[in-house]
């Protein structure tokens, strides 16, 4: 049952982006990637993510499509047609999938317990979780508690992407004004 | 049926791989700087799913211990990519918020239509 709600729902992320790829209007591609990013919180909810599938649906979803239309009212919303051919980038894609899938040949099947990636580390978080931190939820536990570093590095780079667009941004607040309203004193 | 069966434990390595190509197709084919963005993001919630789905045991749950559960998803996956999602909105901003910078100088957010501008 599992498998099949998870077979429906990647088929219904195909579909959508499908429909981005095709899509002119960016307004459109704004609200089909909003869209993509539930569907995507769905399907990590059907894959036990569900930790995840709430950041998914809060940043993916929303921030996201937020900021995107936020750009979209200080730019354009609609795409030019290409100028040039699509043989090369398609035929790149095609290229990368191909060696993909044939990577992806020797991967396990959906699902199975025995998988390796189920063998090395993961047993040691789940049983061991709550005698040494008394988290019960075991990816807060490793996110804040085994792996505060990483959380401590996001937190990093968090802060300098917003460091970097207040100072894009900013500096366009700056140069507006001083062509715009010349009785600003600031 | 054992073909269907055989084709659903591939089926999340199919769609995975296809949104893949699809991301880097809009980034490569199209112009429109935020049409490139959003393929990007395509491509980043790609490889989310390439973390996620090993992650899932059949008949398992959620990583939250409770005495009714024995089987739990793997949870290191979800920490990574938990990471990895607030990572991709900040570098999502950054791309953006230079994007609106372009328009400012440029007017306009299509590569193709800058490369001239910019004596290239």
């Amino acid at each position: 049952m599992e498998t099949v709600i998870n077979m429906a729902l990647l088929t219904l992320l195909a579909v959508v982006t499908v429909a981005m790829v095709v899509q002119r209007s960016l307004l459109s591609v704004v609200i089909l990637a909003s869209i993509y990013s539930f569907l995507m919180a769905s399907v990590m909810i059907v894959l036990d993510a569900v930790d995840v599938a709430l950041t998914e649906a809060s940043v993916g979803a929303a921030v996201s499509t937020v900021l995107l239309l936020a750009t979209l009212h200080l730019t354009k919303t609609r795409e030019d047609m290409p100028r040039h051919g699509r043989a090369l980038p398609l035929l790149l894609s095609l290229a990368v999938g191909g060696m993909l899938v044939w990577g992806t040949l020797v991967l396990p099947p959906f699902g199975t317990a025995n998988a390796p990636i189920h063998q090395h580390v993961a047993p040691r978080y789940i049983n061991d979780v709550m005698a040494e931190t008394g988290v019960p939820n075991i990816v807060t536990a490793v996110l804040a508690d085994y792996r505060s570093f990483d959380t401590l590095g996001e937190t990093t780079v968090i802060f300098i992407a917003g460091i970097g667009v207040m100072l894009l941004l900013g500096g366009l607040r700056r140069q507006s004004s001083e062509e715009g309203a010349p009785e600003d004193p600031s | 049926m054992e073909a269907f069966l055989d084709f659903a434990d591939r089926y999340n390595y199919v769609i995975t791989i296809f949104l893949m190509i699809a991301g880097l197709y809009i980034v490569v084919a199209r112009s429109n700087m935020v049409k490139k963005l959003v393929g990007l993001s395509i491509f980043q919630t790609s490889v989310y799913l390439l973390y996620l789905e090993p992650a899932k045991i059949v008949g398992g749950t959620a990583p939250i211990i409770d005495p009714a559960f024995t089987v739990y998803s793997n949870p290191l996956p979800h920490v990574l990519i938990l990471t990895a999602i607030v990572v991709g909105v900040g570098t999502l901003a950054l791309g953006l918020a230079l994007v609106v910078r372009i328009n400012e100088a440029f007017g306009t957010i299509d590569d193709d239509e800058i490369k001239p501008q910019d004596g290239g």
